[in-house]
């Protein structure tokens, strides 16, 4: 299983990163926003995908998955989410104001 | 700190009150009679140490300054920098006094002036008193750095800034250099203290280290670059826009002959190797060779006198190299016979401050008085300027080695030392050894003709007063004064040649060579000129063949045009100077694009060689399938999902389906999360990506669509290449990391959560409780985004913007 996953975050790493190097701004916050997932999933990946219950006490189950990449995502979740939110507000103020979504336009002026 | 301490920072201290007493008293009183006391009290505290110091006694005292690293400020006083002391401190002071008249009390920033001058003074007397390696090299930047003020001083002309720049590189790529070389040495040694260094035993030991040669390459970088040795002699003439009390100074007397000084200085470390011998003496000789041939080409008197100084330079630096071969031939008898080399340079180098110093006050009266120094225009100033033509007569003839005067009996002994190096075993095979003599000579004939053209040129002939400004007079008596003293030194140090030797120049010897001084080896009696010898027939020589050289210098003269021009050394350092420039800017200009998306590849690429070499070089992947769990066939189709959502965003034309797709994306992540037996994940993951997904949608209403992207296939495909590269050192990472498991997780401390924190869930409290701090900070994040929001879309402060605005209102 840890296998098939770790493959898995390659190819949405891989994909984010295409998308990182193009030149429109709203592919690149995509990109950004796929490879916040897939280090998510990484995350939870290397913590183990032993099956036991869910990290709750009242289930009673023997074992439990493992509670501490839980809470890291979950932070890791906000804060991707705040910088995102951020970001998305920012290209479009960047739009608006400058009137180009391209990167290689946005490219200041020539020689300094 | 003690009594000496506080007089060698005396001139620093001093530094302070000038700028007061400049405002307060230039209107009534020229600034330098304040500090013409500061040199002349230093002088005559230096002097009290010469009995002292003449019976072979030297003084150490030491103050702390950083004693964690054993950096102290140490005086050692013997000899050599007794004699420095003095030179620096008398010099000075007529330097001063000749300033007061040379420099308009109204024209001029008399306070700049004084306090660099003054910097100068007191970084060149803690330079030969200090004993402290790192103390000495403080104070050896100090001096290029107070040069390169001095320099610069009349600052709105192009050539003085041209001049202290390239005055500033040189010295202080040197300086740099030779920090290194100490900081080996140091290694080498195991000591700071130069005396401890030198002293017996330890010297041995040094020559077998293997930073032996590096330490001494680099020492002596720092040595010729201070003293204008060749290849770095370029400083010297362009540091002629200086001030000419500044140029009579600093780049006659005394800073110039710090690297001399460090040299001889370091005579007893290095002395024994022959390599010392061969480049000491080689570039010396060279240096000779080049200041004097070049010295014949100038029509400006000042850079005349710079070449000059370059070749005197070289001849003292080369008595050095060729002294140091009585280290080479350990304490014998023969030693004492090579030791004279090292008497011969320090006596041509109290000959050369003096003489020099005069000619440069000498020359800075005819510009002062005349209002040019070119050659060519001048012309028969002998009975306009009687006083100064006698000076420049005296000056003149010294520096040529003609009898009566003080240059005749240095130059005596050092044909005496080239004559004797021919005897020297290792050199005698060698054909650039028996070269020395012949070169010495030549080199001499050149020094005599240029001294001519000083003399004749300027002074006899038609007179040219149209072609000068101001009507010609003499100098005012004060001017005068200095360089009389200069002249009068001359001839006196030629009449009583052993008086000087005796009380200053035998223990400066003793501090060049202090295993033979203990012997009692080290005796001279300067008399040698009575006698008909071979020395004396090259002299004669050299009159004969210069006064010839003189006569038709018209003639021959059209050789120095066959030279080119792109080939001298300053054309050299302009073009290097300005090729490194056009060099680093292609090289910025090649990887500074501008373009985020380069800047981005250069990222990728290098964690991909970075973390994929690492991982390929170290054998660092590892893949243990065995631990996995078990495939499920939910979690498989839910990635090919994934997989096909991820995909459709790479190749979406339309910005709708992108935004979709990754809110798909999202979702299905939180499906994993549901699998994974994460609810706290499942549920926050579900509600972020649907108001990220509304964000998108809200933003990019207002984006235009997807353009077709204009860039072509290689661009696609380095790009493709990249990600894909990412992707499997991504891959690789985590398929190792897997596979390796050090230790078992700590997650079973936090499953106690009930009992420790009174809470069920674990993730929960993880968050709130065991590590409330993360929580607390990604609050703030989330605030300081909230307000970033806001703040973007209020405030609108830039011009189009607000000029959007009013048209929309």
């Amino acid at each position: 299983m840890e296998t098939l996953m770790s493959i898995f975050v390659g190819v949405l790493v891989a994909i984010g990163t295409y998308l990182i190097l193009t030149k429109n701004l709203l592919r690149i916050i995509l990109g950004t926003s796929i490879i916040g997932h897939a280090v998510n999933i990484l995350i939870i990946t290397m913590g183990g995908l032993k099956k036991g219950g869910p990290p709750l006490l009242w289930t009673k189950d023997l074992t439990y998955a493992d509670s501490l990449p839980q809470a890291l995502i979950l932070t890791a979740i906000v804060i991707n989410f705040a910088t995102t939110a951020l970001f998305l507000v920012l290209s479009y103020r960047s739009y608006q104001v400058l009137g180009v979504d391209d990167t290689e336009k946005l490219r200041g002026i020539d020689d300094e | 700190m003690q009594l000496l301490h506080l007089m060698i920072l005396l001139p620093f201290l001093f530094v302070v009150f000038i700028p007061f007493l400049y405002r307060r008293f230039n209107s009534q009183l020229h600034t330098g009679w304040f500090v013409l006391f500061i040199p002349l009290i230093l002088l005559l505290y230096l002097v009290t140490f010469i009995p002292k110091v003449s019976n072979g006694n030297t003084i150490f005292v030491s103050m702390p300054w950083i004693p964690s690293y054993h950096i102290d400020f140490t005086i050692h006083m013997d000899g050599l920098s007794l004699l420095f002391g003095l030179l620096i401190a008398g010099i000075g002071t007529l330097v001063v006094l000749y300033s007061i008249y040379y420099l308009s009390k109204q024209r001029e920033a008399l306070h700049n002036f004084y306090v660099y001058l003054l910097l100068f003074m007191g970084a060149m007397m803690g330079l030969v008193f200090s004993d402290n390696i790192f103390v000495l090299y403080v104070f050896w930047e100090m001096t290029s750095i107070s040069s390169f003020l001095l320099i610069a001083y009349w600052y709105e002309r192009d050539k003085s800034r041209y001049g202290a720049q390239k005055s500033m590189l040189i010295t202080i790529f040197g300086g740099l250099a030779m920090l290194a070389g100490l900081i080996m040495l140091s290694m080498i040694s195991d000591t700071y203290s130069i005396r401890e260094m030198v002293s017996g035993n330890r010297v041995t030991a040094f020559t077998s280290h293997d930073l032996f040669i590096p330490a001494m390459i680099l020492i002596l970088v720092g040595a010729f670059t201070k003293s204008a040795q060749f290849p770095f002699s370029i400083w010297l003439p362009d540091a002629m826009e200086a001030p000419t009390p500044i140029s009579a100074y600093l780049h006659s007397a005394t800073m110039v002959k710090a690297g001399i000084y460090l040299v001889a200085r370091l005579t007893p470390v290095f002395g024994g190797a022959y390599e010392w011998f061969w480049l000491v003496t080689g570039v010396g000789l060279v240096t000779l060779l080049y200041g004097s041939i070049n010295a014949v080409r100038q029509t400006d008197l000042k850079a005349l006198l710079a070449y000059s100084t370059i070749s005197q330079l070289g001849l003292i630096m080369s008595l050095l190299g060729l002294g140091s071969a009585a280290l080479y031939y350990g304490l014998g008898d023969e030693a004492a016979v090579y030791a004279i080399a090292v008497f011969a340079a320090i006596f041509h180098l109290v000959n050369h401050s003096t003489f020099k110093g005069c000619l440069f006050m000498v020359v800075g009266i005819i510009d002062h008085e005349t209002g040019t120094r070119d050659i060519r225009r001048l012309g028969g100033l002998m009975h306009f300027m009687p006083i100064s033509f006698t000076l420049t007569i005296i000056g003149g003839f010294a520096m040529a080695g003609l009898p009566p005067f003080n240059g005749f009996l240095s130059k005596e002994m050092f044909f005496a030392a080239v004559i004797n190096v021919i005897k020297m075993d290792f050199v005698y095979n060698n054909f650039i050894g028996t070269l020395i003599p012949v070169l010495a000579w030549i080199a001499s004939a050149f020094t005599f003709v240029y001294c001519m053209i000083l003399i004749f040129k300027t002074f006899k002939g038609k007179n040219k007063v149209p072609k000068v400004e101001k009507p010609i007079h003499e100098a005012p008596m004060g001017m005068l004064i200095p360089p009389l003293i200069l002249g009068l030194l001359v001839i006196l140090i030629f009449m009583f040649p052993n008086v000087l030797s005796a009380y200053i120049l035998q223990p400066a010897w003793s501090g060049v060579l202090p295993e033979l001084a203990e012997k009692g080896k080290l005796q001279i009696e300067i008399s040698a000129w009575h006698g008909l010898n071979t020395e004396l027939w090259m002299t004669i020589g050299v009159i004969v063949v210069g006064t010839i050289l003189y006569l038709t210098l018209r003639k021959w003269y059209r050789v120095y045009l066959i030279y080119p021009e792109a080939a001298t050394l300053n054309r050299l350092y302009d073009n290097a100077l300005k090729i490194m420039e056009l060099f680093s800017r292609r090289i910025t200009d090649r990887y500074m694009t501008g373009y985020i998306r380069d800047y981005l590849v250069y990222i990728f690429v290098f964690i991909v060689v970075m973390v994929g070499g690492s991982l390929w070089l170290f054998d660092g992947f590892v893949y243990t399938p065995s631990m996995d769990a078990p495939v499920n066939i939910y979690e498989v189709s839910l990635v090919i999902a994934m997989v096909i959502s991820a995909l459709t965003v790479l190749l979406s034309k339309s910005r709708m389906t992108a935004v979709i797709s990754v809110g798909a994306l999202g979702f299905f992540v939180s499906f994993f999360f549901v699998l994974f037996r994460a609810p706290d994940l499942a549920l926050t993951q579900l509600v972020v990506e649907t108001v990220t997904t509304v964000l998108f949608l809200l933003c990019f209403y207002h984006l235009p669509q997807f353009k077709k992207e204009m860039s072509h296939l290689r661009f696609k495909v380095s790009n493709a290449l990249i990600s894909i590269a990412v992707g499997i050192v991504v891959t690789s990472v985590a398929l190792s990391a897997n596979g390796t498991r050090l230790f078992p997780s700590i997650s079973s401390y936090y499953e106690d959560a009930y009992v420790l924190a009174g809470a069920k869930n674990v993730v929960n409290a993880i968050l709130v409780d065991f590590r409330g701090i993360d929580t607390m900070l990604e609050i703030l994040v989330l605030t300081i985004a909230g307000l970033g929001v806001y703040i973007l879309i209020k405030l609108r402060l830039s011009g189009r913007g607000r000029d959007k605005n009013e048209e929309a209102k």
